[in-house]
């Protein structure tokens, strides 16, 4: 067959739209299937997820209590520095206000005032400061969603810090040893220029124990487990009562609820 | 032919200065030739791996049972005679090897100061002894950061990682 100079530019302008068509078509595809995508997980079981839920109710009956952050100090070997600049904080109280800005109200102030609300890392479903890491010394571990550090691989740059909108990374400005009271020898102490914040006790977790908060408080205000898990503590804690999160709206999916 | 003998002299002479820096290191390391003391563990005869690999690959393995524990969550270590280990450095290695009397000594020899382990891991026998300086005179009221700062430098310039516990800076470099 005689194909004509015209007939073949008008081929070839065709196939060249018709490639196109296909690729836009996949694109479109993918871009709908990621849109209707599973909040956690993809397919089958739900991803484990960590999740702490903590009942500020019973906080308020306990004005001035702090033996959640002591425990944890006294875990982790987090040191107390009175220099609001060089503080290090893995649990730590702060206002509601503070916590919950949007939230705040006459009413609020009155009941939160002097009675402990405690905030720790969220462990967030998208941890911004997991994205930021430039070394991967912070990362979401796949088996059970704790955002982990590898403090052996931390440069100390503080992005994490910059993106995480709960404040809760500390960098070391100063050598923490001095500010230790009691080093617990089997948990390393942090050295001079790098970020630290909670693990969910991750090290007791491998024992097959209870993170060090849940376990010292004596009101057992704080729920552990999995949040995928209906029958969780966590899971039970949150179905009986009302509860928010930080920041929300901020889609980093929070994991740490107050039960309020 | 009246010279020779200066000739040769000199030459020698010459042979024996161009040459003596080898002499003088050869007869240093004789002298400084003796091993360091190490004091073995009582309660054990058997490391996690045969001696010869554990002195040349320790670092290694250590490194191998850190990426493990931290990032793989993993702290079962079957050793090649199938005994099991916690792979971690203050429960099993500091539990048998005391680090001074064996870490700091055979570092101090060879004249490896590189690692910083000891900025942050705990040699648990050190704390049992006592708290540190800082530490003691932070309780006693008046803690100086000034101090505190300036106890970092001779870290940064020696590179001693643990310049801040005086035994240690008593046994010369450190690990
Ligand atoms: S709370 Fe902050 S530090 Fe914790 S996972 Fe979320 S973004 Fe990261
Ligand atoms: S400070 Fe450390 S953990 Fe944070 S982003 Fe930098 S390297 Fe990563």
């Amino acid at each position: 067959m005689k194909i004509t100079r015209k007939d073949f530019l008008r081929l070839s302008g065709l196939s060249v739209l018709a490639a196109g068509a296909v690729r836009t078509f996949e694109a479109a595809k993918a871009a709908g299937q990621s849109a209707i995508r599973p909040l956690r997980g993809s397919g089958g079981a739900p991803r484990k997820q960590l999740a702490m839920a903590i009942d500020l109710r019973k906080c308020r009956q306990r004005p001035g209590c702090d033996l959640c952050m002591k425990a944890c100090r006294d875990a982790h070997n987090v040191p107390v520095i009175a220099d609001p600049r060089h503080e290090v904080k893995w649990i730590w109280n702060a206002p509601f206000a503070e916590v919950f800005p949007l939230e705040q109200s006459a009413y609020t102030e009155r009941n939160y005032t002097g009675s402990p609300l405690p905030v720790l890392c969220n462990h967030c479903d998208e941890p911004a400061c997991v994205r930021v890491c430039p070394t991967g010394a912070t990362w979401k571990r796949s088996e059970d969603g704790i955002v982990m550090m590898d403090w052996h691989r931390c440069i100390g740059c503080k992005y994490c810090m910059v993106a995480c909108p709960y404040e809760a990374r500390s960098f070391n400005f100063v050598d923490p040893r001095p500010y230790i009271e009691h080093i617990n020898s089997d948990f390393p102490t942090r050295s001079m220029g790098v970020v630290e914040k909670c693990n969910f006790c991750a090290e007791r977790l491998a024992a097959g124990k209870q993170p060090a908060c849940v376990e010292a408080c004596p009101a057992n205000a704080i729920a552990f487990g999995d949040s995928s898990d209906p029958n969780s503590p966590v899971c039970l804690a949150l179905s009986a009562s009302f509860s928010l999160r930080r920041k929300p709206e901020l889609g980093t999916g929070p994991n740490v609820h107050s039960i309020v | 032919m009246r010279d020779r003998v200066w000739i040769y002299s000199g030459l020698a002479v010459f042979v024996a200065v161009l040459t003596c820096p080898f002499w003088y290191a050869l007869a240093r390391a004789h002298a400084a030739s003796r091993p360091p003391q190490l004091v073995l563990p009582a309660n054990q005869t058997q490391c996690v791996a045969p001696v010869s690999f554990m002195r040349a690959s320790h670092m290694q393995m250590l490194l191998d049972w850190r990426e493990d524990v931290v990032r793989r969550d993993d702290h079962r270590f079957v050793a090649y005679d199938g005994k099991i280990y916690q792979k971690s450095l203050t429960r099993t290695c500091l539990g048998c090897h005391s680090k001074q009397q064996f870490c700091d000594r055979c570092h101090a020899y060879t004249g490896v100061s590189g690692p910083y382990c000891w900025d942050c891991h705990n040699d648990p026998r050190h704390l049992a002894a006592g708290v540190t300086p800082e530490a003691q005179s932070m309780r006693a009221g008046g803690f100086d950061r000034t101090q505190s700062m300036l106890s970092h430098f001779p870290k940064l310039t020696t590179s001693s990682p643990t310049s801040r516990q005086p035994e240690q800076t008593a046994a010369g470099r450190t690990p």
